[in-house]
């Protein structure tokens, strides 16, 4: 055991923390910062930057513009991105389609959307959950069903986060209703400009618009766009969010927001309360950080691996805890949350309760915290 | 940076939990051993010392091993697997550190040679009644008559004090408040030695000091309380390795439980609300071995400050996971959890016994708290 970072290692952190604070403007780090919403522009321009660095797709393979680093480098690259306010790379394409294209698809397809992924000159959006069909995946009923070498869909997505934004969407539809329902799910991928599509804004308790329903009717997608075989989409769909749940635990973008929290709410410090409770989190947040490097330096101590279950867990707990601090500190100001931009209240006071309310995602998103509880007590107690 | 044990290390953690085990195999022998007298086992001593175990944390100058702080820390969780009830804490670790830490090399030769063979038990006085995780003693004073030095005072709870044949003492300096703390050796059958059980059954002892001849460790008369303080804060890591171990056994222990324990027809993995709870144990667990991994390593870096931060940051987590697990491993046992005959209740005893004596979840987390303003982010590398 030995705990500080090889030469090698420490030498590729401050590369990182040197790229991460030069590659990307300096406004856009300061949105990401002060908790602002960033524009759609702004995602894009920031992952074109970092892909032109090679650091946008670090984990995808080398040919298709990934890097050969270690699970150590790439979660070093992850943290020094979060601590320099840098928005990650939009998850859809960099860490859900990216990595099964390349692992599920055909050549033709990788040629064809893999580069223009990664640069985000395509915006993906994950379509797989339905009005019936959440926790319990699969029961989603959006059908394709086969016409010539066309696919024709009907049915509803919903939850569709960003997909306003979006130009392509992968699914998960039923292709064949006669066997378990397990086997009789596809992946397809369906251009969100095709005749038929329609997409319906959800407005959220914080008053933003990032979610919506997508409606299909009589959609037809070319026979080429289907992912692996008809009826391999339970087993992409798992391999898709086994790569969510990774690095889903926010940890360096929650020390980084209570460290900030701490300087522009400094009066309140003086609190014995507030200080504990800042102490108590800070702890909680050094443990799971440290949690995550034991992973992936694989040191599962001959149990199976606590992975990426603990870390989403935790990590959504956590995160939603600052949240709640930064409320409670924040008191009355936070009444002004939907106040005119001359409001007299600070900017991090107003934002407080709609982050507060929109940060509840994160337990639900991803597979919600009871769905990880499972996992834990399935396959990793056995229970 | 790295979390993985080397193959001597692993090597070390199998000898050990081969020789515990055997030991230890039924928890009947463990509460048999911790009801005696001694309240060990002395002929385990004798083969953990023979192992080199005893002398782990001492240099060869001194009759140990040289070992490293990992090393001790695969022990310490061991011990606490099983709870076996050997005074390794108090004594090697605690006692022995702060001998290691302030002794003249001729004492340290002599006094560490003698320990690391298993032939001199030791125990650490340093806790007035009423005392709270103080490197200033205030229950114990040094008065000195030309070269010789004698202690007055009681110091209680002294954790393995009823079978300790030297006692490590820390006592005011004479002068004043200003003074400061000096530790001194006195030979037991010189203080008034009463001892009882803790709550997990392991020994402490009240020990009383009535112009009892003692002997300066290192140079006399100089105030050692940075040194017992830093001691003080590697033994509370050391204890978080063995909580880790007690915890360990309790999450397993459960977990088998929930699998083989039938109701209403059926076993009670069968139930969610139980499952989602074990669930959370383990998470727990999962973070507080993070932690103590972590912390054990800080102290080869050697600086006095971060093995305090690092002290601090692992009491506080251990101390928390210990109830959550230590409850709910009562809890998910049913009435079962509550006996005396069965593990996990005394492991939940331990668990408190170790944070109670050590430094508890509120001490920690208002010495956490007081620093809060000192950094931006916390590092852990
Ligand atoms: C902001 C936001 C963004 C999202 N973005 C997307 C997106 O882009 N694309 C997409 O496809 N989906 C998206 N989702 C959907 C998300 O994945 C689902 O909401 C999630 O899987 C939960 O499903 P549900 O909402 O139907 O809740 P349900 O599954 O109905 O669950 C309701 C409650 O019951 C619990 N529960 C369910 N099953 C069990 C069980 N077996 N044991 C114990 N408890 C259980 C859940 O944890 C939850 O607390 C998003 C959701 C949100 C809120």
């Amino acid at each position: 055991m030995q705990l500080e970072l090889s030469p090698a290692d420490a030498e590729f952190r401050n590369r990182m923390r040197e790229l991460f604070t030069t590659v990307v403007p300096q406004e856009i780090r300061d949105t990401v910062l002060e908790g602002r919403h960033l524009t759609r522009d702004q995602i894009v321009e920031s992952q074109r930057a970092l892909n032109a660095e090679g650091l946008a797709v670090p984990h995808w393979p080398v040919e298709w513009g990934g890097q050969d680093w270690t699970d150590l480098q790439r979660h070093l690259w992850h943290e020094e991105m979060q601590r320099a306010g840098v928005p990650t790379p939009l998850a859809f394409n960099a860490s859900m389609i990216g990595p099964v294209l390349a692992h599920f698809g055909t050549q033709e397809q990788k040629e064809r959307f893999l580069p223009a992924t990664a640069n985000l000159d395509i915006w993906w959006s994950q379509g797989f959950s339905e009005p019936d069909a959440g926790s319990d995946l699969a029961g989603l009923r959006t059908s394709a069903v086969r016409d010539g070498d066309d696919w024709v869909v009907n049915g509803q997505k919903t939850w569709t986060t960003l997909g306003q934004h979006g130009d392509w969407i992968f699914t998960l539809v039923r292709t064949d209703t006669e066997v378990k329902k397990q086997a009789g799910i596809s992946m397809l991928l369906v251009d969100m400009s095709s005749p038929g599509v329609e997409v319906r804004p959800i407005e959220l308790i914080d008053g933003g618009h990032e979610v919506n329903e997508v409606w299909f009717s009589d959609v037809r997608v070319p026979g080429d766009l289907i992912v692996g075989e008809p009826g391999a989409g339970w087993t992409i769909a798992k391999f898709l969010l086994g790569n969510e749940r990774v690095g889903v635990a926010p940890v360096g973008a929650t020390k980084r927001a209570l460290a900030t929290l701490k300087t522009t709410a400094a009066a309140q410090l003086e609190d014995p309360l507030v200080r504990a409770r800042v102490a108590e989190l800070e702890n909680e947040l050094l443990a799971l950080e440290l949690t995550a490097l034991r992973v992936v330096a694989h040191s599962s101590d001959g149990e199976p691996h606590p992975a990426s279950s603990v870390l989403k867990l935790r990590g959504t707990e956590l995160q939603q805890a600052v949240s709640e601090l930064a409320l409670d500190l924040a008191g009355p100001a936070s009444l002004a949350a939907r106040a005119d931009d001359d409001s007299p209240q600070e900017g991090w006071a107003r934002r407080a309760a709609p982050t507060y309310l929109n940060l509840r995602k994160a337990s639900i998103y991803g597979g919600s915290n009871e769905i990880q509880r499972q996992i834990i007590s399935r396959t990793i107690l056995g229970l | 940076m790295d979390f993985t044990y080397d193959d001597e290390q692993q090597a070390l953690r199998e000898a050990v939990r081969g020789l515990l085990a055997s030991a230890y195999a039924d928890h009947e022998t463990r509460r048999r051993t911790a009801a005696s007298a001694d309240g060990f086992d002395r002929g385990l001593w004798g083969r953990l010392a023979e192992m080199g175990i005893l002398g782990l944390p001492f240099s060869e100058d001194d009759g140990g091993v040289g070992a490293g702080p990992v090393e001790i820390g695969i022990v310490c969780q061991e011990l606490g697997r099983v709870l076996a009830p050997e005074p390794y804490l108090a004594g090697v670790v605690h006692a022995g550190g702060l001998v290691a830490a302030v002794g003249s090399p001729e004492q340290k030769a002599d006094l560490l040679g003698r320990l690391s063979a298993g032939e001199v038990v030791l125990a650490a006085a340093d806790t007035s009644p009423g005392g709270r995780w103080s490197a200033r003693a205030d229950g114990v004073r040094a008065s000195a008559d030309g070269g010789s030095w004698t202690l007055d005072g009681v110091a209680d709870p002294v954790v393995g004090g009823g079978a300790a044949d030297v006692l490590v003492v820390t006592a005011a300096l004479p002068g004043g408040d200003g003074a400061g703390t000096g530790v001194f050796l006195v030979d037991a059958s010189a203080a008034a030695v009463t001892a009882y059980a803790a709550a997990d059954l392991t020994r402490a002892a009240s020990v009383r000091f009535d112009g009892s001849a003692a002997t300066p460790l290192g140079e006399p008369a100089r105030d050692l309380s940075a040194s017992i303080a830093t001691i003080s804060d590697l033994t509370r890591i050391m204890g978080a390795n063995q909580a880790l171990g007690v915890m360990q056994s309790q999450v397993r222990a459960t977990t088998d439980y929930l699998k083989s324990r039938k109701q209403f027809g059926v076993t009670l993995n069968t139930f969610q609300a139980l499952t989602f709870r074990a669930a959370d144990m383990y998470v727990e667990l999962q973070l507080a071995h993070s932690m103590v991994d972590w912390a054990t390593m800080t102290i080869a870096g050697g600086d006095p400050a971060v093995v305090a931060d690092a002290a601090d940051r692992v009491g506080l987590q251990v101390s928390r996971a210990g109830r959550h697990i230590g409850q709910e491993a009562i809890q998910l046992h049913g009435g079962i959890g509550m006996t005396a005959e069965y593990a996990v209740g005394v492991g939940t005893a331990h668990l408190e016994v170790l944070d109670q004596w050590l430094g508890n979840g509120p001490h920690h987390l208002r010495r956490l708290a007081e620093r809060v303003d000192d950094h931006g982010l916390v590092e852990a590398l």
